[in-house]
């Protein structure tokens, strides 16, 4: 693994009452590391990537963004300096597409004309257009750009560290699959640390270096995915198994060399 | 004359700009007051149910309180905070007119604006507060930026319903001295003058109508967040407010002012008086349409300079004497016992405007009654009409003990629709006032009191404190002393129930005063 991790958690546990949402969970992600948390819901991968900024706080255990414990940075300039883009877009309704883009660098305190640039400069890179989006609400826009200026709202104050809950999830699967992969393309040229979570283990597969497994507030298993085929728990092979069998069927069900 | 040349339109067109500006300061000072006191309370309680359940309670029983009787109370809570605050702190303020009418109507505005506060601000998706949180807001910000915003077209909703009751309810606040699109109203009412009524039914729904529409140009604005809806309608809502204070500029609040009670014969008599004191080369005003429990607090917290009242009235509610005497010590004895309270009792008009026991004049000749003992026989069978304070007050306890009377049922109706009642058959006897000109026109009688069981109840004129050494002002009234005998004031009640311009109170006064002392 290479230098010092970029976020760690060591024996982390939240309890919600009496559900025990993550329970005494050891993770390192490696700087320029992009990691996919894989659970059912209620699996508490959520909750583990909430823990990161602050929008949930532990109960027990350490976590450090960049060497840095999380409990000695303010919460609110912890979430100005990580990206974390949300379920659904979580765009406010009220901001035109290029107010919600440029919300962290306003909230600190950049001058009007660099935010403005900023803007410009993401609307571009995620393929948006300027013309026809930069100034409507997000009402205007469809799913797919929707999560395109999350993504971009998130890259605006340019953070090190993403943090992505489902974040195409909601999305058709056209659609789905080229923001993952423009994603995926960002995210290397960017040098970023990024922590997707997802239901889904074929999107996990195609995106992520690394996959951890969660069930029940619990880290099962974590590795590349040649490491979680070794792996001796049943959920984690069944996890795995899904995709291949989709293949299997897909194969069966398409003609061969047929479309590309 | 058609009901649009009446020339009456005319007379209410003129104390248009008066009563619209005064209804419009009042209003939106009390939405000004009710909004800076329910939003702060709104953000505040929006994430904590036990308080806001509590407000949402609080206000929702103030909502189910009349709004006649809200304003009403307000008047005496003032009247004891002003004397509390004199007594600690030396300074004293006027309890009357705006401030009570202003606090009543805040109070009013209250619910709507709390109740879609805090449903616009909890009803904000928790996933745009999560979003405000992950994006780096502080709580401060997350409220500015994301959840007012978000909230401000449910608020503006209350607001505008909010301002549509204040507008409403402020109709109300006549008879706690605060001029408004009410005086029409109550005027009308009680001279029988329904050109008044539908002005001033028209000109407040109108006016409320107007803001409404404004508010609600604001409103769509905010939700289709278009500047130039927003800014036409608070554009046109300053208008508003900047037309309503220019015709009060550079108007003098100097002069005296002449107070009435709500019915018709107090409108002529404060009429009245205004024409004399401004024959006298004074400035004088007449704020009519106080309520009867008002206008006394009135004049000796100095609110008004004047009025006319009548002894027994002040004799039972102010001295709260049951034992009755004869007419001339009554008032010598009145006017000891306001003397210590510096109020002067300048003489009696000359009429007394008693409760009388009347009855159509046929009947009561047929069945040969001519006093109320001969009456006692008959009530077992008969019923009465009263007004609204009549059958509590000790006159009709003393009534009903001197003679034996048992009536087989007892009704409340307002004064002017008592006298038809009684004449058309569908109350036997009513409890009326003797200076009223309607005895005559429905060829009524009031029966003769042998037992003196009813007070006399002189007309007396009433000075306010600081008013005691004027000798100007006491110059310019006493030639109406006792020179208003009873059947000129008969003559001249009935002439305001006429239906045409002569019928108007100014009108009457000056016939009146063409009567007694112009000639």
């Amino acid at each position: 693994m290479p230098s010092k991790p970029a976020i760690s958690y060591r024996n982390v546990s939240k309890s919600f009452g009496p559900l025990r949402a993550v329970e005494d969970v050891s993770l390192d992600i490696a700087e320029g590391e992009f990691l996919a948390v894989v659970g059912g819901s209620g699996s508490g991968k959520t909750t583990l990537l909430r823990l990161a900024n602050r929008l949930i706080e532990a109960d027990d255990g350490t976590i450090t963004i960049e060497g840095g414990n999380v409990q000695d940075i303010d919460p609110v300039a912890l979430r100005r300096r990580i990206g974390y883009v949300f379920q659904s877009g979580g765009l406010f309704p009220h901001l035109s597409v290029a107010d919600n883009i440029g919300i962290t660098p306003k909230l600190l305190g950049a001058p009007a004309t660099d935010i403005a640039a900023r803007v410009d400069e993401l609307i571009e890179l995620m393929q948006l257009d300027r013309a026809s989006h930069r100034d409507r609400l997000p009402e205007a826009l469809s799913g797919g750009q929707r999560q395109r200026v999350g993504v971009a709202r998130a890259l605006a104050a340019k953070p090190r560290i993403m943090l992505m809950d489902e974040p195409f999830g909601a999305l058709d699967p056209l659609t789905r699959d080229a923001l993952g992969e423009d994603f995926r393309e960002l995210h290397r040229k960017l040098g970023l640390t990024t922590v997707m979570i997802t239901h889904d283990m074929t999107e996990a597969i195609l995106l992520a270096d690394r996959i951890a497994v969660m069930r029940g507030g619990r880290l099962l298993a974590q590795g590349t995915p040649a490491e979680l085929s070794a792996s001796t728990d049943a959920y984690v092979l069944e996890l795995l198994r899904t995709p291949r069998r989709q293949v299997e069927r897909l194969n069966a069900l398409l003609p061969q060399g047929g479309a590309a | 004359m058609s009901l649009f040349n009446d020339p009456r339109w005319g007379e209410a067109l003129s104390h248009l700009p008066d009563y619209l500006g005064n209804h419009v300061r009042v209003s939106l000072a009390a939405l000004a007051l009710g909004l800076v006191v329910s939003l702060p309370l709104a953000i505040l309680t929006r994430n904590r149910p036990a308080p806001r359940a509590i407000l949402l309670a609080v206000a929702s029983i103030v909502q189910t309180v009349p709004g006649l009787a809200l304003l009403a109370l307000f008047y005496p809570l003032l009247l004891l905070a002003a004397s509390v605050t004199l007594k600690w702190f030396g300074v004293s303020f006027s309890a009357f007119g705006f401030l009570p009418a202003m606090l009543a109507l805040a109070l009013y505005s209250m619910l709507p604006v709390l109740r879609n506060g805090i449903t616009g601000l909890n009803g904000i998706d928790p996933a745009l507060i999560e979003a405000a949180k992950g994006v780096g807001m502080t709580a401060r910000q997350s409220l500015v930026m994301v959840e007012l915003p978000l909230a401000l077209p449910v608020m503006m909703a209350g607001i505008r319903t909010a301002a549509v009751w204040v507008i409403g309810t402020a109709t109300l606040s006549t008879p706690i001295g605060q001029t408004s699109l009410g005086n029409y109203i109550f005027a009308g009412l009680q001279t029988q003058n329904w050109v008044f009524v539908l002005f001033g039914c028209f000109a407040s729904a109108l006016l409320a109508l107007a803001v409404d529409q404004l508010l609600g140009l604001i409103e769509s604005g905010l939700r289709q967040r278009g500047r130039l809806r927003t800014a036409l309608g608070a554009t046109g809502i300053a208008a508003l407010v900047a037309a309503t204070l220019v015709p009060t500029m550079g108007r003098s609040s100097s002069g005296y002012v002449v107070g009435a009670k709500t019915f018709a014969e107090q409108y002529v008599l404060s009429a009245l008086l205004r024409d004399r004191l401004q024959a006298a080369g004074l400035t004088a005003t007449a704020r009519s349409g106080l309520g009867s429990s008002v206008v006394f607090g009135a004049l000796k917290a100095g609110d008004i300079d004047l009025y006319v009242d009548y002894s027994g009235t002040l004799w039972a509610n102010q001295l709260h004497r049951t034992d009755i005497k004869p007419r001339a010590e009554l008032v010598a004895e009145l006017k000891t016992a306001l003397a210590k309270d510096n109020i002067t009792l300048l003489g009696e008009l000359g009429f007394e405007n008693a409760y009388a026991l009347v009855m159509p004049k046929k009947r009561a000749d047929a069945l040969g009654i001519h006093t109320i003992a001969d009456l006692a026989a008959h009530t077992s069978t008969m019923s009465i009409a009263g007004d609204y304070e009549f059958f509590s007050r000790p006159e009709w306890a003393a009534l009903q003990k001197a003679y034996g009377l048992q009536f087989s049922a007892q009704r409340q109706m307002q004064p002017d629709f008592m006298y038809a009642a009684v004449a058309s058959g569908e109350v036997d006897v009513i409890a009326g006032y003797t200076s009223d000109g309607l005895i005559a026109k429905y060829d009524l009688v009031a029966l003769d009191d042998p037992k003196q069981a009813i007070p006399p109840y002189d007309a007396i004129l009433l000075l306010a404190p600081k008013r005691a050494g004027d000798e100007r002002l006491k110059a310019a009234l006493s030639p109406l002393l006792g020179k208003i005998d009873i059947s000129t004031m008969r003559e001249a009640n009935l002439r305001t129930s006429g239906n045409d311009a002569n019928s108007s109170p100014d009108a009457v006064a000056k016939w009146l005063w063409e009567k007694v002392g112009g000639r």
